[in-house]
């Protein structure tokens, strides 16, 4: 398994990373934690002629919080995410989250900018971003914007992220006070992704939901949140049910997933509300 | 293919070597420099026998670029003994509760657990458990390599306490 010849970068600025993204383009990736992308490469489903690692870019580092907003570097890693108890305060569906993914020598390495940019319906993060309705920094050589985690993802690694953009920062509203979370993730084994997996927040007129590994996006809708904020749980859960398309796979048919969905999804609401008050 | 010139520390000591930035660290140190501890079982992200301790940080060597650990602080099993080179504590344990049959995981398990147990030095037996996930072991069903860290755990709290 050796992956095929590329060029080396090791950028310590964002703008440095990206002048390198707009010279090479189309042949360049930029690598994080690498632990989707080096497995990729080593199956040489990516060939990366140019690989720009992020590790010395200490403006991607570091989580900062304000009375009203959280604001999350790129390369911070899942272990760091896990670590910090100031974030698991402040939004502690992020450290139930982080501990279900894959296993500890993945999440001392893999990154939440990794996460979210890679586009694999996979991912835990993506349906946990887009249930805390957070947004995306990314700078490229034009400037930088934001763009909604609920509007990044337009299929299995397809997102609005430009081939020449970096993201920055993830950046999340902390979430309404009385408000209670769930994060809810079936697998076969611990380190695997998803079967099916699903994030709430719910609380007295509040109510979000997304869920992953069931569509080739992970997938939120308005209708359900609208539903579980006026307390109608199965009004909630019959409109993700009729959002997500599943596909048969080895971690299943697409019919048991459907109904797993439907399991985890009334397990993760009734917790999120037992913690609510 | 042009290689590039790459140093590091492992176990202590300084290496500086050629190779290509795609080399995976796994091969580097079987190979270049011939630190055979760290095993290569699945080559897949899964199996936890190539882990080695990367300035400070339990990863799966199969899983990073030679290029990515340039400057880094390596640590394998071959590191984790005593000065004067007779097993550690750790090491100690896993030989005194049967923590290996055919061996064939052990170093990935001794470098992980010595990890574990820097961050969190009394464990409870769940969060061994959790901690070990990353590492698969064919034979032993996992009993007695849980044994043996919480066994190293009491003992180096036990000389922890004595000194003080
Ligand atoms: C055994 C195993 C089990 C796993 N289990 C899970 C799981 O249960 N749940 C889960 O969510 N994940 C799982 N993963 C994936 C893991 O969490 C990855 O680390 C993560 O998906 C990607 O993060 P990374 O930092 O390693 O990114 P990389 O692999 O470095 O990058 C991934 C992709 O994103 C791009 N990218 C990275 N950073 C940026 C950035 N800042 N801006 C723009 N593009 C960027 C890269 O170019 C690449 O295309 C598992 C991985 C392994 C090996
Ligand atoms: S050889 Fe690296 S995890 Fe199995
Ligand atoms: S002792 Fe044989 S694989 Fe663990």
């Amino acid at each position: 398994m050796i992956p095929g010849v590329f060029e080396y970068h090791r950028p310590s600025t964002i703008t440095e990373a990206a002048g390198l993204l707009t010279r090479f383009g189309d042949d360049a990736r930029v690598l994080a934690g690498g632990h989707s992308l080096i497995p990729m490469m080593k199956l040489r489903v990516a060939n990366p002629e140019h690989l720009i690692d992020l590790q010395d870019v200490g403006e991607l580092k570091g989580v900062s919080i304000t009375s009203d907003e959280i604001s999350i570097g790129a390369m911070v890693t899942q272990h760091e995410l896990i670590q910090n108890d100031a974030l698991a305060s402040a939004v502690p569906i992020i450290r139930e989250a982080a501990l279900q993914i894959a296993d500890p020598q993945v999440r001392y390495v893999g990154t939440i900018g990794g996460n979210v940019a890679n586009g694999d319906p996979g991912n835990d993060m993506p349906g946990l971003m887009q249930c805390l309705d957070a947004s995306y920094e990314v700078a490229g050589d034009k400037g930088t914007r934001r763009i909604a985690a609920r509007e990044f993802y337009e299929g299995a690694f397809f997102t609005a992220l430009a081939d020449d953009e970096i993201l920055t920062r993830i950046v999340i509203a902390k979430p309404q006070a009385g408000s209670g979370y769930a994060y809810e993730k079936q697998k076969r084994k611990i380190g695997d992704y998803a079967t099916a997996a699903a994030a709430v927040i719910v609380g007295p007129g509040i109510g979000s939901i997304a869920m992953t590994n069931l569509g080739d996006t992970p997938i939120w809708s308005a209708g359900a949140n609208d539903a579980l904020a006026k307390g109608d749980v199965d009004g909630a859960v019959n409109a993700v049910m009729a959002a997500i398309s599943p596909a048969s796979d080895n971690r299943g048919p697409a019919e048991f997933k459907k109904h797993l969905a439907g399991v985890i999804l009334r397990r993760a609401i009734e917790r999120a509300q037992g913690r609510a008050n | 293919m042009s290689k590039m010139h790459v140093k590091m520390t492992v176990n202590g000591k300084e290496v500086e070597a050629l190779a290509e930035p795609r080399m995976l660290l796994i091969h580097f140190l079987r190979e270049e420099l011939n630190i055979t501890g760290p095993h290569i079982g699945c080559e897949t992200t899964h199996c936890g026998a190539c882990t080695v301790d990367l300035d400070g940080k339990s990863v799966k060597a199969c899983t990073v670029f030679v290029a990515q650990a340039n400057g880094a602080n390596v640590t394998t099993v071959e590191g984790l003994v005593n000065d004067d080179g007779s097993l550690s504590v750790l090491q100690e344990m896993f030989r005194e509760h049967h923590g290996l049959q055919c061996g064939f995981c052990t170093p990935g398990m001794i470098t992980r657990a010595h990890r574990l147990l820097q961050e969190n030095p009394n464990p409870s037996e769940e969060e061994v458990r959790f901690g070990m996930s990353g590492n698969l072991c064919r034979c032993t069903g996992y009993q007695n390599i849980v044994k043996a860290i919480l066994a190293a755990a009491a003992e180096l709290n036990a000389a922890r306490e004595a000194a003080q």
